[in-house]
């Protein structure tokens, strides 16, 4: 094993914070109302061939609603960054090798095709090993980190993992010596997503977006994202925001469409409102292991719903969510 | 099982932090906290700080995982907790580890291109293997998993031995500490930095540990026998620990 200084995989973002820059100066700042549907928020701003960065941990807190309209609007050669993606990785990957198309093109893999202790997504296996996606190595952290460094408006950040694995030497990553004390460092180029998707507790008109529970990587993302969608569980007033500024989340600035969403994280954890079904995350695990029978399974509950609302009615409608809820409060 | 979360758990100081994940690491820190660390801190990646488990979660993000918690954070801030050397342990797996702790859970197969198995990746594990001050792992013991070379290294240990994680530039001092299987605890030698036996479990003898192992195995003399559970850690394990037998059962 030698030390590398050069990762060789590839980088699918462009880290210039000056271009970056020339993006934010036009991205509107006014307080205007943000409210729409989910549908027209994906029809407005995700393009074919957007690199996307989901919000949340794979099945907590994960904005559903917009990754399902991704697969109906049959959205193409998107890039993803995969910081343990788990069913949000599981649905994106839907759009290839289903018969619609190629929704995913490039992924930036931390975590990918595992559902944690649910086990391993068949399809996504499957997509990942036919060889139509391009992809690159990341960590958790990494990842965190080249968010990091978008956020704060930079081309890069240094970090202190990587170093001398196989991890290192498949990412885009690169290692200097640091240039006060000699020591060498991995550096990660910053990532500025086309496009954020995030689902939160409850944001105003505006977009200023409050969450509880453990916040991921989405300050980070919510500031680097080129375009944010919000997904909320509850659409509050501007009043409540000012009452007490010091809980807001993300601001409006960086969010440009809001879409009020209940349940917006099924069959995903809503940390203080209902807990993960495990019996539908299940079936999506179990359906993936025959390819005819997954596709008729996405017919049934994506592409033959109208919207996200439908979707929970066939899931077992307000009846299981209640149940869910009842677990998420250990009641 | 229950012995393998016993010895994970004792191999756990009092008053110190570890980074765990879903599973048998988890129910390790919980009986290490009912046990001898009751002030043992456990940090999840996704941003858990100090919760007070109710249940073994499915998700290292899931809400139980900042149940009664001291604080609820993002990844980078309990990442960079253990960047800056306040975390402890932690406890990791992979489909393959070598003589020198170096994990894979990345592909099966000679050809990254073309993987024979594709499996999730690093996701937490590399940053935290380069962050926190040791690393445990938990895992069963045979020749598929023991293996001379990993197919990728996902994850550093000692990397190509002593020096080798300092000349990559990770931050010194820390590495592999225990790996704990379902036939013996194992460390790593001082000088070599290579895996060798410390305990072997009641009813194993030594030769089976080294049969189910693809590299050469040292022993730390003397070779002792692992101390069975105790009645007290039995009854917090299937008690109050995992009463459905989500990891004990498996």
């Amino acid at each position: 094993m030698s030390n590398p200084i050069s990762g060789d995989g590839s980088l699918f973002t462009d880290p210039s914070a000056n271009r970056a820059r020339e993006h934010f100066a036009h991205k509107p700042r006014a307080l205007t109302d943000k409210l729409m549907t989910v549908a027209d928020a994906v029809a407005r701003l995700v393009q074919d061939g957007d690199y996307v960065a989901v919000g949340g941990f794979g099945a907590d807190r994960i904005p559903t609603a917009p990754l399902h309209e991704i697969l109906r609007q049959c959205k193409q050669g998107l890039g993803m960054a995969g910081h343990t993606s788990t069913h949000d990785f599981q649905l994106l990957c839907a759009g290839n090798l289903t018969g619609r198309g190629q929704t995913l093109r490039r992924v930036d893999i931390a975590y990918i095709i595992g559902l944690e202790a649910r086990g391993l997504s068949p399809h996504a296996r499957r997509v990942i090993e036919s060889g139509e996606v391009e992809f690159t190595e990341w960590t958790n952290y990494s990842l965190a980190v080249r968010l990091k460094a978008a956020a704060m408006g930079l081309p890069f950040l240094p970090c202190r993992s990587m170093l001398g694995t196989d991890t290192f030497s498949k990412s885009a990553a690169r290692a200097i010596d640091c240039p006060f004390t000699g020591e060498r460092l991995a550096v990660v180029p910053a990532l500025y997503p086309d496009v954020g998707i995030i689902h939160v507790h409850e944001s105003d008109r505006f977009g200023n977006c409050r969450v509880r529970g453990t916040t991921v990587a989405d300050w980070e993302l919510s500031r680097a994202a080129r375009k944010l969608i919000v997904t909320c569980e509850r659409l509050i007033s501007d009043d409540e925001i000012r009452q007490d500024p010091s809980r807001t989340f993300i601001p409006f600035y960086c969010v440009d469409a809001v879409c009020e969403v209940p349940f917006g994280s099924y069959p995903g954890n809503m940390p203080y409102e209902y807990f993960s079904d495990e019996d539908h995350l299940a079936r999506w695990l179990a359906v993936e292991r025959d390819p005819a029978e997954h596709k008729a399974f996405l017919d049934k509950f994506i592409h033959g719903v109208r919207d996200f609302s439908e979707y929970l009615q066939q899931c077992g409608g307000m009846t299981r969510l209640q149940e869910l809820r009842r677990q998420e409060l250990l009641l | 099982m229950e012995l393998m979360i016993c010895c994970a758990a004792r191999a756990l100081e009092d008053g110190r932090t570890v980074a765990v994940g879903t599973g048998v690491p988890c129910a390790a820190a919980m009986l290490a906290q009912r046990t001898a660390a009751p002030n043992l801190v456990i940090l999840f990646e996704a941003g858990g700080v100090g919760p007070q488990l109710p249940t073994m979660p499915i998700s290292v993000g899931d809400s139980r995982t900042f149940h009664q918690a001291l604080m609820a954070t993002s990844m980078a801030d309990v990442m960079e907790t253990a960047q800056r050397g306040m975390i402890d342990y932690t406890f990791l797996g992979g489909a393959q580890i070598d003589a020198y702790g170096n994990l894979n859970s990345t592909i099966i197969g000679s050809d990254y291109a073309r993987p024979k198995v594709r499996l999730p990746g690093s996701g937490g594990a590399n940053d935290l293997a380069s962050l926190c001050w040791r690393i445990l792992v938990v895992t069963t013991h045979d020749r598929r998993r023991f293996v001379e070379k990993l197919d990728f290294v996902t994850t550093p240990g000692y990397l190509a031995g002593p020096g080798a994680r300092e000349a990559a530039g990770l931050p010194p001092g820390a590495g592999p500490y225990r790996v704990i299987t379902d036939l013996a605890v194992l460390g790593y030698n001082d000088a070599r930095k290579r895996m060798e036996v410390i305990s072997v479990h009641p009813g194993v003898a030594l030769e089976q540990v080294r049969a189910a192992t693809g590299f050469e195995l040292g022993v730390r003399e003397p070779p002792q026998a692992t101390p069975p559970p105790t009645e007290q850690e039995l009854r917090i394990l299937r008690e109050e620990v995992d009463p459905r037998r989500y990891i004990i059962g498996r």
